[in-house]
Parts: C-alpha cells; sequence; structure tokens
C-alpha cells in the first residue's frame, strides 16, 4: 500500500493560521503574565485579525482547492472572510468596556472569539461536507462557551444551556444529513456530490432527498430561520451583549457561507426540491418575526433577535433567488448587516448600565437629549436595518427584492417589500423613545476609545454601503462567479 | 451477511431514541446523553456506509464526529456544571428566566 | 448648469441639520434658527438663480453625480432633473419653506424643543428637495420616504399631547398603506422597463402594454393617495393639525402633500398611456374635492377646516391631471402653495394671539385686534374662494374648464359644487373667527395681541404672492405663462393641451366659477352676518345631515370597527402571550412528564416501536402546543423543531 502525502499549502490557509496563533498567544499571555489587562489582550486580537485580513487580502484573485479536496481557496470564502474578520473586530472593540463593566474581563473571551471566526473561516472555505462540519463544531463551540461567559449570571447560564442543547440536537441532524448524502454519493465532497446527486433514483433519491432536508435543518438552526428561530431571542437576551451582535452577524454569514455554497454550488441540480422548502422558510421567517418583533417592548436585545429572523427571511429569499445575482445580493446584504447590527448593538453597550437588567425601550427615553451622538448612530443603524435609504440596509434590500424578481419570485419579493414596510414601525419605536420622551436617569460615562472606534466604523460602513455600494456589489458578484463557475 | 437496510433501520431508531429523550427528559445531563445517543446513530450509519460502498472514509468520519462529540461533552458539562453551581439544579424545565 | 450650485440647494439645509442635530441642544440652542433659516434662505437664493436660468436662458440639465446602485445590467444613479416642472417645484419649496421658516421664529419662540424643531423642518427640506429634483424614481423614493419620516416627526411633536403622538401614529400607518403602494409600483417599473431613470423609462413607456401600464400606474396612485390624503387615505392629515401650526402650513398644506400630485405629474407619460388609471385618478380627485368640502362645511376648530379644505384641494389637483390638464394641476399646486400657506399661517397667527385658543366657537370680531393678520387672512380666502383676480381662481378655473371640454360633465359638476362649498366655509370661517360678537373666553380676552413682525411679514409677502401669484402666470387662461413653461415638459408627450384662443364656453365657465364662489361668499355672509340664527337651525332641522359632516361621515368609526379593532385584538392576544405563557409552560410541563411517563413504559417493552409511536405522540401534543410559542424551555424550542422537520418530510412524501 502506498500512501500518497497530501499537498499542504500554508500560504493557502494564512488567515486561518494567523487567527489560531493569536488566539494561542492570547490563552498564553493570560496564563503566563499575571497583570496583562484585557485591554491589551483586545489589542493583541485585534492586531492578530489584522494581519488575518492582510493575508486575506494578499491571496485575493488565487483560486485551489487544497488539502485533498477539503479546503478551497477562491474569492468566495476570502470575501467571507473579510465579513468575519470585520465582525470579529467590530465585537472585540465593543467587548472592552463590556468586559470591565460585567467584571468578566478574562483573556480567554478573545480568544474564543477568534477561534470562533477561525471556525467560520473554515466553514466558507471547506468544499467537503466534513470540512464544513469541523468549521461549524469549532465555531458553535466557542459560541456555546461566549454565551455563558458571565458564569455567576443565570441568565448567561441559561443562554448558554439552551444554546448548547438546542445546537448540539441541530447538530445531530446536520450529521445524519451528511451521513445520507454520504451514502447515496459515496462521497462528502461537494464536487462528487454535484456530480452524483442529480442522477440518483429510486432509492439513492430517497437517500439524497432525506440529507439534503437534514441539511437544511442544520442550517436553518444555524441561521436561525423559522421554524429553527426559537432558541435566538433567549439566547441572545441572556449572552453578554457585544457576544449577541458576533452570533447574529458573523456567526450567521458563516452559516450561511455553508449555506451558499452547499446549495448553490452542490446541490443546485436539485433546486426543483429545496426551493419550496426555502421558499417556506422565507416566507415563515419574514412574517413570523415581524409579527414577535411588533409586540416585543420588554427588552431591546429581543427586539433585535426577532428581527434578525426577519433579515435571515431577506437573505434566504437572495439565496433562493440563485445565480450570481442572488448570491451576491447575499454576501452584500450580510456585509452590511454585520455593520448596522454590530452598530446597534455597541449603542446597547454603551446605555445599558451595569448587569443590563433594565433594556426596555423605556430605558432610552430622551437618550437624545443626554448622548445625541450615541442617539444619532443608533437611529442611523435602526433606519438602515428598516430599510430606509439611503442607507446600507436599503440598497442591501434592494438588491435581494431586485435579485427575487429577476429569479421570478414576486410573491416571495412582495411579502418582503411588505414586511420591510412594517418593519420600520418597531423600529421607529426605539427612535421615538430616544427622541419624544423626556430624558431618564442614564449614568453619565464617557464611552471608551475602543466603543467610539467600532461606533465610528459600523457608521461608516453603513453610511458608505449606502451611498457607494457599487464597487462592493461588484466584488459580491466576483465572489459569487467564481464560486459558480459562471 | 446482514443487509445495509437492517443497519440503517438500527441506526435510524437509535436517533428516533435519541431524538424523544431530548424531548422529554428533564435532567440537562440525560439530555445530553441522548444527543450523544443521535450522534452514534449517525456513527453507525456512517460505519455501515462504508462498508457497504467499500469506501474508506466513512470510517474516517467517524473519528472525526467521536473527536467533535468529545469536546462537546467537555464544553457542554461545564455549561452544566456551571449551572448548577449558580442553582443546585440541572432540571430544564426550571430553567426560564429567558422568555417572551 | 453648475452641478455643483445644483447640488448645494439640498446640501445645504442637510449640513444644518447635521448641525443643528449634534450641537444644537448643546451649543446653539435659541439660535439654532440662525442655521436652520439661514441654509434655507441660501437654496432658496440658488434655487432662484436655478430657476432663472431654466426660465430664460432654457437651460436643462439631466445631473449624473454618480452611479449609485449597480445590480447586473440595471444601475440606478443619485442624479438631479431640472426642467420646468423641477423648476417650478423647487420655487414653492424653497419659498414657501423660506416663509414659514422665518415665521417659526416667532411662532416657536421659547419652545423647550426649539432646537428640534428646525432641525426635523431643515431634515424635512432636504427630502422634499431630492423628491422633487430626482431624476429617478428610487432616488424619488429617497425623498418621499423621508418627508414622511418627517412628517410623523413634526406631527407628534409634542409629544406629551397623546393626541399628537396618536395623529402621528395615525398618519404613519396610513402612509405606510399608500408607501407599499409605490413601491410595489416602482419595483413594476423597473421589471418592466428594467430601469428607473426616468430618461429611459419614459421615451419608452409606449412600449409596454397597456394592462402593465395600467398596473404601475394605479400602484404609483395608491402611492400618491397615501402622501396627498385621498380618499379613502385621507383620514391622517385631519389629525396631523396637532402638530405645531408652521407644521401643519409647510408639510401638510403647502409641499409634502403635494408630492403625490407632483409624482403623477411627473409620471404623466405612464399615466397618459393608461386611461383607465387616468379616468380612477380623475374621478377620486373629483370625489375627495366634494367630499372634504363638505366636511369642511361644519367643522368648528379652525385648523380642521384647513385641513379639510387641503384634502379638497388636493383633490382638485388630482382632477386637473386626470382629465388630462397636468400644467392646470400644477399651477393649483402653486398656488395653493400661496394662499393655503397663508391661511395655514394666519390661523397660526389667530392661534397665538389667542394663546392656543383652535375652536371658532369662541372667537369673534377679532378684526380690531389683528390689524396684519385679518387683512392678509381675507385675502387668502379670496384666493381659496376663487374669486378674481386672486390667485386660485385662475388655476382652480382652468382644471374645470378642462374637465368640461374633456365631457367629464359628472365630475365638472362635483367640482363646481365643490367649489360653491369652498366659498362657503372659508368665509364662514372669516366671519366666525373676525367678525361678529366677540366669544373669546374672558381670561384670554385680555391678552390678544397681532403677532411679532417675524411672524406678520411671511404673511404680507404670502398674501401678495395669493393676489399676484395666479393672474400674472396664468393670464389669459391656457395660454399663460406657466402654460407656455410647462407646457415644455407636458406638450412633448402628447398630453392634450389646449392651446387656442379663449371662446365663449371660456367665458362661460369662468363665468359659472365666479358666479357660485360669490353665491358661497354671499351665503356665508348671509348665515353669518346677517341672520347668524340660521346656521342652528338648519342644523336642527336636518340633523341627520349635519351629525354626518360632523362626524366626517364616520370614516374613523369604520375604519376602527372594519380594521382597527381587529387588528388590536389580533395584537392584544399577542401581547397576551406573555400572561399566558406561564400557564401554558405549566400545562406543557405536565403534559411532558405524563407523556414521558407513557413513553418510559414504552421504552422497556418495544423499545423501536415505543420511540416511533412516542416521536408521534411528541408531534400531536406539540401540535397542541404549538401556539404557545416562546416560552423559554429549551425542550419545546426542540420539540418546534422537530415539528419543522416534519413539516418538511411530509412535504417531500407529498410531492
Amino acid at each position: 500500500m502506498n500512501f500518497v502525502l497530501p499537498e499542504i499549502d500554508l500560504g493557502a490557509i494564512a488567515p486561518q493560521l494567523w487567527l489560531t496563533a493569536t488566539a494561542i498567544l492570547v490563552l498564553m499571555v493570560q496564563a503566563f503574565v499575571p497583570l496583562v489587562t484585557s485591554r491589551s489582550l483586545a489589542l493583541l486580537s485585534i492586531i492578530g485579525s489584522l494581519l488575518s485580513l492582510v493575508a486575506t487580502l494578499g491571496l485575493w484573485g488565487q483560486e485551489a482547492v487544497l488539502f485533498s479536496g477539503m479546503i478551497a481557496l477562491d474569492t468566495f470564502s476570502l470575501f467571507f472572510n473579510v465579513v468575519f474578520l470585520l465582525g470579529a473586530i467590530l465585537t472585540v472593540l465593543i467587548s472592552v468596556e463590556y468586559l470591565e463593566r460585567e467584571q468578566i474581563a478574562h483573556g480567554e473571551y478573545f480568544a474564543l472569539v477568534l477561534f470562533a471566526t477561525v471556525g467560520m473561516m473554515i466553514m466558507a472555505a471547506g468544499v467537503d461536507l466534513i470540512a464544513i462540519f469541523i468549521g461549524l463544531e469549532i465555531l458553535s463551540l466557542s459560541l456555546y462557551v461566549l454565551a455563558g461567559f458571565m458564569r455567576q449570571v443565570l441568565r448567561s447560564n441559561e443562554s448558554a444551556m439552551k444554546y448548547f442543547l438546542l445546537g448540539a440536537f441541530a447538530t445531530g441532524f446536520f450529521l445524519y444529513g451528511i451521513a445520507l448524502l454520504y451514502g447515496a454519493t459515496g462521497s462528502t465532497n461537494l464536487d462528487r456530490i454535484f456530480l452524483i446527486a442529480g442522477e440518483r433514483g429510486g432509492w439513492g433519491n430517497v437517500l439524497v432527498m432525506g440529507g439534503m432536508g437534514l441539511l437544511l435543518v442544520g442550517f436553518g438552526f444555524k441561521v436561525a430561520s423559522v421554524p429553527f428561530h426559537m432558541w435566538t431571542p433567549d439566547v441572545y437576551e441572556g449572552a453578554p451583549t457585544p457576544i449577541s451582535a458576533f452570533m447574529s452577524t458573523a456567526a450567521k454569514a458563516g452559516a450561511f457561507a455553508a449555506f451558499v455554497r452547499v446549495f448553490l454550488y452542490s446541490l443546485p441540480g436539485l433546486a426543483a426540491s429545496w426551493a419550496p422548502l426555502l421558499a417556506g422558510m422565507a416566507v415563515l421567517s419574514m412574517v413570523v418575526g415581524t409579527l414577535l418583533a411588533l409586540v416585543q417592548r420588554r427588552n431591546i436585545k429581543r427586539l433585535l433577535a426577532y428581527s434578525s429572523i426577519v433579515h435571515v427571511g431577506y437573505l434566504l429569499l437572495g439565496l433562493l433567488s440563485g445565480g450570481t445575482e442572488g448570491g451576491a445580493s447575499v454576501l452584500f446584504y450580510l456585509l452590511a448587516y454585520t455593520f448596522m447590527q454590530v452598530g446597534a448593538f455597541a449603542v446597547v453597550v454603551y446605555l445599558g448600565g451595569q448587569g443590563e437588567d433594565d433594556l426596555s425601550l423605556a430605558r432610552f427615553s430622551g437618550v437624545a437629549v443626554r448622548h445625541p451622538v450615541a442617539a444619532l448612530a443608533f437611529s442611523l443603524f435602526l433606519l438602515s436595518l428598516a430599510g430606509i435609504p439611503p442607507t446600507a440596509g436599503f440598497v442591501g434590500k434592494f438588491y435581494i427584492f431586485s435579485a427575487a424578481i429577476q429569479a421570478g419570485h414576486i410573491g416571495l419579493a412582495v411579502v418582503g417589500v411588505l414586511t420591510s414596510v412594517v418593519s420600520l414601525y418597531y423600529y421607529l419605536g426605539v427612535i421615538v423613545f430616544m427622541y419624544m420622551r423626556d430624558p431618564v436617569d442614564l449614568p453619565e460615562r464617557r464611552p471608551s476609545a475602543a466603543l467610539v472606534t467600532a461606533l465610528a466604523l459600523a457608521v461608516a460602513g453603513t453610511v458608505e454601503m449606502g451611498l457607494f455600494p457599487g464597487s462592493l456589489l461588484d466584488l459580491a458578484q466576483q465572489s459569487v462567479a467564481s464560486l459558480l463557475g459562471s | 451477511m446482514v443487509p445495509l437496510s437492517h443497519y440503517l433501520i438500527v441506526s435510524a431508531a437509535l436517533f428516533a431514541i435519541g431524538v424523544a429523550g431530548v424531548l422529554v427528559r428533564r435532567n440537562a445531563i440525560i439530555i445530553f446523553l441522548s444527543i450523544e445517543i443521535m450522534l452514534n446513530a449517525v456513527n453507525l450509519t456512517f460505519v455501515a456506509f462504508s462498508r457497504f460502498l467499500d469506501s474508506l472514509s466513512g470510517q474516517i468520519i467517524v473519528f472525526f464526529v467521536m473527536t467533535v462529540a468529545a469536546a462537546e461533552a467537555a464544553v457542554g458539562l461545564a455549561i452544566i456544571v456551571s449551572i448548577y453551581r449558580n442553582r443546585e439544579s440541572v432540571d430544564v424545565d426550571r430553567v426560564n428566566l429567558l422568555k417572551g | 448648469m453648475s452641478p455643483f450650485i445644483v447640488a448645494l440647494i439640498p446640501l445645504l439645509p442637510a449640513l444644518a441639520v447635521l448641525v443643528n442635530g449634534l450641537l444644537g441642544f448643546r451649543v446653539l440652542k435659541e439660535k439654532a434658527h440662525r442655521l436652520g433659516v439661514g441654509s434655507v434662505a441660501l437654496s432658496f437664493l440658488l434655487s432662484l438663480w436655478v430657476i432663472w436660468q431654466v426660465a430664460f436662458a432654457g437651460a436643462r440639465a439631466d445631473l449624473v453625480f454618480y452611479e449609485w446602485v449597480v445590480a447586473g445590467n440595471f444601475s440606478v444613479s443619485i442624479g438631479f432633473l431640472i426642467d420646468p416642472l423641477t423648476a417650478v417645484m423647487l420655487f414653492v419649496v424653497t419659498g414657501v419653506g423660506l416663509l414659514v421658516h422665518i415665521y417659526s421664529i416667532g411662532y416657536m419662540h421659547g419652545d423647550p424643543g426649539y432646537p428640534r424643531f428646525f432641525t426635523y423642518m431643515n431634515l424635512f427640506m432636504v427630502s422634499m428637495l431630492l423628491l422633487v429634483m430626482a431624476n429617478n424614481y428610487l432616488l424619488l423614493f429617497v425623498g418621499w420616504e423621508g418627508v414622511g419620516l418627517c412628517s410623523y416627526l413634526l406631527i407628534g411633536y409634542w409629544y406629551e399631547k397623546k393626541s399628537a403622538s396618536d395623529a402621528g401614529k395615525k398618519a404613519f400607518i396610513v402612509n405606510r398603506i399608500g408607501d407599499a403602494g409605490f413601491l410595489l409600483g416602482v419595483f413594476l417599473v423597473f421589471m418592466t422597463f428594467g430601469s428607473l431613470d426616468f430618461r429611459e423609462v419614459f421615451p419608452r413607456a409606449d412600449q409596454a402594454a397597456v394592462g402593465v401600464l395600467t398596473a404601475i400606474t394605479l400602484l404609483l396612485f395608491v402611492g400618491a393617495v397615501g402622501k396627498s390624503a385621498q380618499l379613502p387615505l385621507h383620514v391622517w392629515l385631519p389629525d396631523a393639525m396637532e402638530g405645531p401650526t408652521p407644521v401643519s402650513a409647510l408639510i401638510h398644506a403647502a409641499t409634502m402633500v403635494t408630492a403625490g400630485v407632483y409624482m403623477v405629474a411627473r409620471s404623466h407619460v405612464l399615466f397618459s398611456l393608461a386611461p383607465v388609471s387616468l379616468q380612477v385618478v380623475a374621478a377620486v380627485g373629483a370625489l375627495t374635492a366634494i367630499f372634504s368640502a363638505s366636511i369642511g362645511l361644519v367643522q368648528n376648530d379652525i385648523k380642521r377646516v384647513m385641513a379639510y379644505s387641503t384634502v379638497s384641494q388636493l383633490g382638485y389637483m388630482f382632477f386637473g391631471l386626470g382629465v388630462g390638464a397636468y400644467a392646470a394641476g400644477i399651477f393649483h399646486l402653486m398656488t395653493h402653495a400661496f394662499f393655503k400657506g397663508l391661511l395655514f399661517l394666519g390661523a397660526g397667527s389667530v392661534i397665538h394671539a389667542l394663546a392656543g385658543e383652535q375652536d371658532m366657537r369662541r372667537m369673534g370680531g377679532l378684526r380690531s385686534h389683528l390689524p396684519v393678520t385679518a387683512p392678509t387672512l381675507y385675502v387668502a380666502s379670496l384666493a381659496l374662494a376663487g374669486i378674481p383676480p386672486f390667485a386660485g381662481f385662475w388655476s382652480k378655473d382652468e382644471i374645470l374648464g378642462a374637465a368640461f371640454k374633456e365631457g367629464q360633465y359628472l365630475l365638472w359638476a362635483l367640482g363646481v359644487v365643490a367649489a360653491f362649498m369652498t366659498a362657503f366655509y372659508v368665509f364662514r370661517m372669516i366671519y366666525m373667527t373676525f367678525y361678529g360678537e366677540s366669544r373669546v373666553e374672558r381670561e384670554r380676552a385680555h391678552h390678544i395681541h397681532e403677532s411679532p413682525r417675524v411672524m406678520t411679514w411671511p404673511l404680507i409677502l404670502l398674501a401678495a404672492l395669493s393676489t399676484v401669484g395666479g393672474i400674472i402666470p396664468g393670464f389669459p387662461p391656457e395660454g399663460g405663462l406657466i402654460h407656455g413653461f410647462l407646457g415644455q415638459v407636458f406638450a412633448s408627450h402628447g398630453a392634450p393641451e389646449a392651446q387656442h384662443g379663449l371662446e365663449l364656453v371660456d367665458y362661460g365657465l369662468m363665468g359659472v366659477s365666479v358666479a357660485v364662489g360669490l353665491a358661497g361668499w354671499g351665503l356665508a355672509r348671509f348665515f353669518y352676518i346677517s341672520r347668524p340664527e340660521i346656521p342652528g337651525a338648519l342644523a336642527r332641522r336636518f340633523s341627520f345631515v349635519y351629525r354626518l359632516l360632523l362626524n366626517k361621515y364616520w370614516v374613523d368609526e369604520i375604519y376602527a370597527a372594519l380594521v382597527v379593532n381587529p387588528l388590536l385584538r389580533l395584537g392584544r392576544s399577542l401581547r397576551n402571550f406573555d400572561e399566558r405563557v406561564i400557564d401554558g409552560a405549566v400545562n406543557g410541563v405536565s403534559f411532558l412528564t405524563v407523556l414521558w411517563g407513557r413513553i418510559s413504559d414504552l421504552f422497556d417493552r418495544f423499545t423501536v416501536d415505543g420511540a416511533v409511536n412516542g416521536a408521534g405522540a411528541v408531534v400531536r401534543g406539540g401540535a397542541r402546543n404549538f401556539r404557545r410559542l416562546q416560552t423559554g424551555f429549551a425542550q419545546n424550542y426542540a420539540l418546534a423543531m422537530l415539528l419543522g422537520i416534519f413539516v418538511i418530510a411530509s412535504l417531500y412524501l407529498l410531492f
């Protein structure tokens, strides 16, 4: 028997390696330098992320499939790397102040954020279901811990436990789906599945269909689409606020990266079977999310969680539309969503008092008087989430709906337009509290430099993508084109 | 030789048992063990397919799954322990501060 | 034409918004108006320059600043279209806008939210300017959304008043219905023409099928109906009077509510090709005109009279557009901006003088106390009533004339009757406010004072415009300056804009217009000056009609019964979730426990069968509990997931 050593090209996974190395370094420094502050660890993490970003940009344009067909290097994965790193950097920036306030400033926090990001990158680059599965688990395990990072706080415990139990439950289905596809095609490689899946009949067909459906369940859970969405509000509410931001943006983007790759690249031949399911999930997500968000007044994090379900509905609509246009609209929207959603959470971090026991909308009364900049930024993010022009959210929605119309999903686009019309109502509710109520006593604090940087980045991104979306959309289209080979 | 379908039925049954356990047991640890049953049902499927298709990769995958399951166990038990420290119970139906 | 100067017109107020928004409360405080008014004044001057270029140098421009949204083979630019139609709108928006801003310095003086007020007003100016200058539907939509947002914020400006925040909410929701229609219309334009640029869409309009064009125009018109408060979405505008009076003057009379008229006029190429839509526009306009004029007959709140009058006059504009007299519709938009802006500002001045009193039954005899407000309001009323030579006569007469000549006799008759009512209610307002015995409450009567000059000067200027703003651009009828000017936009696309000398029928129609105007005026004088006991007697005699009108045909109540209450009930039951969840959770737990007992029994005996049956039972039980959604129990969530899987699986089995 002769062994063929797989070719190992570490350069191609340099972004992942930089992050991993930084994460380990953060762990080591935390363990062996007793007096290190969380601020310097955050700085270290950001430097590592920037190095990874540089490595990502350095690889731009290259295409290869490496590690015995496990990992692909293509513009698609590199685009997602940028989204993930952006999400991670923003998360680290808004975490510094939060960790100190809640007195949970441990170094593992940053290491886990970085590890989770590595997991996303592997998911986005994986061209084998096993690689995707490993990436998914690296991501999920880090997030389970991060959700419960406030060990003394019952809410955080509960959030972690729910996320863990339901996440592991979903993993079971996801894995079963892989097993069935493996049984039907004899491989977990996406290329092989693409070749074989379309032409199976009879028994093999049942396996393929079953496998595909179970994969849909797994992805549906990770992206929090109805009917696999119920964990979202509870987990977002209990988790540390920066982690809620991270989960709703970067982690979701990671799941969507694999979702797009598997369904648009590997299983397009079965579109006739999965399109109706996806359409149903998209409509349900948009409608149910909207209904739940409309009646949520108790907690802003829950409101953002419910509204994130609506946004997942839009993203699914883009995915469903398929092709370069649909795929690119998903990529663009994920990037835009990262800016505006993390931005919104950043303001929540800034305005929430220690312990965050009251995050009701009433807490935001009259914020505009005491914190005019924060109020203005928050309004910008909320209006962008609602899709008011000329913000990133508007352009993103416009791309998605126009892709849907071009793909002939007119009814779905109409549902999307209507839910986004309604969504302004609950987003504007927050703005009304900020601008049109008498101020309540909020602790007078100066935001940390890190938080200000994060806010500035998010504002810049939201405005930039709203006013000058052209070049980024081109990039998104190139990325999807590199994936679909068109 | 036992035909493939037998293995598949057994693993499907195991998977269903796991799912039922997740749904009806109250103790978080038992729920977690039920999830492990689900994962191992999948492992059985992989191995059966691997043998049937005469392809080794199915068995390699099982090793990956086992590793991941071990990591999951470590994290999961840690979460359960920290919950136990705070409220001296691991019953999932007492854990519903977050709702609505 | 320098693109830079054109771009500055909306950019200057935008800058003022930023500075006032960030520094207003901390630094500028009661000096916030300097930026707010200054920026609008500058953009008014720049607009005048642009209008001059368009009118006298024949300049036209389609300025593209950059490609904004590019998706595949389709792109939308940020760009401004400068043509005579835009020029007229620029004059109305910046001109009336400037006067109202100046007036606000006095009216809002001492208000705790002074900087906030100017921030919103400037934001409104920015959005409105984008709306009228846009060279494509998407940018127009940007402005469309922006003005809606500002309107909502300004209606609810005095948020401590519950009625004000309710009114804001109502305006918002009703407008969103219209916006949804508009947005769908824009998507349909995009689907049909693959572009949203006016210069791409309009030349190719005749290539599209009539059915598609009808659908597009009807959807766009739904947007216009919402924004311009036409039947049946008119309910928000009267309530919008809860906002400060300058807001009512600028947003809910002169500019924003006319956005729908502008949009339809801008899309006249599409509408001209869809005769059904045009007929709908005409009918809705004429019906709205008479419907709200009749409500205006009996209202007692001075601002509500104005509000119904606005709805009614907007109806005239749509009526004009609907019979193909686009230039007349826009002409009426312009004259209406002058005299209705004046009516509102004058009413504001009266309210200001009476320290907040709005009920005309507690006014009267104010003429001598308000030496500037009274005559200017008189002028405005003459203009609104359509008495020549004041502004309203020329534009309204043209609309009615066009309708008559188009053969729309029924709608024409409605318009004439509405004109009679208009003359009656506006002079009823004048007589109840300024003439007769004073019915002002004692404690208010001592403090009656004329408004400061910063408020009266805008009144005087608007009165001048209301006097000559019709005859100068509009004489001779259908051949005046404004027709030559706007005709360049409308005539090029075959809109039937009659170009002929005055015939006998024109003089006849003019005579009818003057006659009904004078008759309404005379009747009001007879009722409220000569025989003040008659109105009460009539109200008693025809009490059903009176109550019908006083209660605005019970439209609000009908909507409440048919739409609002069912929705509220749904909302309430959703809100009850939280409470029900508790017992739901208890039930759920006990149910699962019982179930578990049963299943563990089965486990011992027939493990496999038991699991399958158990799963079935769980699903059945889950279906029962499915409504109690977010219970907070992880297992319920897992159950919901499983249910989702079963749905997916059964879908497979079915198809």
